[in-house]
């Protein structure tokens, strides 16, 4: 499990720049606006330059809390001072605190390197912020939004199964 | 048994309510507390929450305030000991013998704990703590076997509290100064061993090498399972030999030698974490909370799965039956 399956891997690989940082944006414009604590919790760190790599994408995410910012590219990792790798299910589970991080990095299906006082903070405000990516996902759909929802946690079950946690 | 749950955030609080737990432990978000990490722990606002929260489903909240006292700092220790009681803190669990003296005269009334970090593991001690401070528990280091633990509870008119579920130290809790040789800063006084400022991991080849300040601690080869970068966990050379210099990178699991705790008069079952994820919160206390009511060969399957969240992604049952070299 966890590598993202072709037949999700293939649109996204093959979209432009600009599309997949337009969703990636809005996505993360609502969460920052939906989670007040999760920037709260960050205290000095939200002016760390996160990384994120999935390693089943060619694609890399930039964040900058403080700024709000949100950028993608394709090639070489850009510079951030903590960056973390692994399988996008992953890295979306731990996103919402679906999977437990000493876990997988003791697993060694995650890795990060650089700041780690930084991305220790990021984990655990992530992990008190009960964020449901389907949920938001389908905030942003209008009409569709129980459709998006619904196919959304679908496929995040099949992508976590044996992963995640019991959840409560 | 009780079962007392780790939570280091308010998500992980409800969790460990959710899953069962009896009691869950938690403190501050400051030097008060032996897991000072960054994002972590509770503002006075979020702790009234959650134990008006727990108090609504019978659950008893512990506030641990567990580091030394700095010297000359004191006020840092007493206001969160007032905040902690003004709030209803079910328990305080407390390692320095200062701040036990001051909240056994300023609240009499208030249940004291001691602390696996204040390292009291014989009767002479413990009776000290409860006829001085009033204890009312001791959470016993990881040092004894489960003999020991029932000599020990025969001697003395204090419940007992043992870890069963977690992280493992070296054996001296509260005296382990090998994180402050290496960066400057102890679980003791600090609240954090191997504080992540000082933690740093590098790929080399295939090879992943974790690094604490000046110290290489570990190379891993690919697909070798990790563990936490803390020298007492740290692969050293010996002489002519590689090895694991002080203990290996395991976690603690004694549950299939529950009956023969709860036999040795232990009154609670901890489990360690609070600087893990609501998912370790959830997944731990659930399969704990089962096996206490299982049957000795249901347990194994219960907790078998545990192994993945664990150190190493190894487990062991430590000095409970000592069977280390």
């Amino acid at each position: 499990m966890s590598s993202l399956p072709p037949i999700l891997a293939k649109p996204v690989d093959i979209a432009p720049i600009w599309l997949v940082e337009r969703v990636a944006r809005l996505i993360f414009d609502r969460v920052m606006k939906a989670h007040p604590d999760l920037f709260e919790r960050l205290d000095i760190y939200r002016q760390t330059r996160f990384g994120f790599s999935p390693t089943d994408l060619p694609l890399h995410f930039t964040v900058l809390p403080a700024a709000r910012s949100l950028t993608v590219s394709r090639g070489q990792p850009p510079l951030a001072d903590a960056r973390i790798e692994g399988p996008l299910a992953l890295l979306l589970g731990l996103l919402e605190g679906r999977c437990d991080a000493d876990a997988l990095f003791f697993s060694r299906d995650l890795s990060v390197i650089g700041d780690m006082e930084a991305m220790l903070a990021l984990r655990n405000a992530l992990d008190d912020s009960a964020i449901d990516l389907p949920r938001e996902l389908g905030a942003l759909a209008g009409p569709l939004s129980p459709l998006v929802s619904r196919v959304a946690r679908n496929i995040r079950t099949r992508a976590l199964e044996g992963r995640d946690a019991t959840w409560n | 048994m009780e079962l007392i749950c780790p939570a280091g955030t308010p998500a992980a609080f409800r969790e460990a309510l959710e899953a069962g737990a009896d009691a869950i432990y938690c403190g501050f978000r400051d030097e008060t507390n032996a897991r000072n990490f960054p994002g972590l722990n509770f503002s006075r606002e979020e702790l009234r929450q959650s134990i008006a929260l727990a108090r609504g489903r019978r659950v008893q909240t512990f506030v641990a305030l567990n580091t030394f006292m700095r010297a000359g700092d004191e006020a840092l220790w007493y206001r969160a000991a007032d905040d902690a009681v003004a709030l209803g803190a079910d328990a305080l669990i407390l390692a320095d013998f200062g701040l036990m003296a001051y909240v056994a005269e300023n609240y009499p009334q208030q249940r004291l704990h001691v602390s696996v970090q204040a390292s009291a593991s014989n009767p002479d001690a413990v009776r000290f703590l409860v006829e001085t401070f009033g204890a009312k528990r001791v959470v016993l280091p990881r040092v004894l076997t489960v003999q020991d633990i029932a000599r020990l509870t025969r001697q003395i008119d204090c419940e007992v509290e043992v870890f069963a579920f977690g992280g493992l130290c070296v054996m001296a809790e509260g005296r382990c100064s090998l994180s402050s040789y290496a960066t400057g800063k102890s679980p003791n006084m600090n609240g954090v061993c191997s504080p992540a400022s000082h933690v740093r991991y590098r790929q080399d080849a295939a090879d992943l090498v974790s690094e604490l300040g000046a110290y290489t601690i570990n190379r891993f080869g690919p697909g070798e399972a990790s563990g936490y970068p803390t020298l007492c966990k740290g692969r050293f050379e010996v002489g002519d030999v590689e090895a694991y210099a002080f203990e290996d990178p395991v976690s603690l699991d004694v549950i299939d030698q529950i009956d023969a705790l709860r036999a040795a008069g232990v009154s609670a079952l901890k489990i360690e974490g609070r600087q893990r994820g609501k998912a370790y919160v959830a997944e731990v206390v659930s399969s704990l909370k089962k096996a206490l009511g299982a049957t000795p060969s249901e347990r194994a399957a219960l907790v078998a799965r545990l192994r993945a969240m664990s150190e190493g992604q190894r487990t062991t049952t430590g000095a409970y039956d000592k069977r280390w070299r």
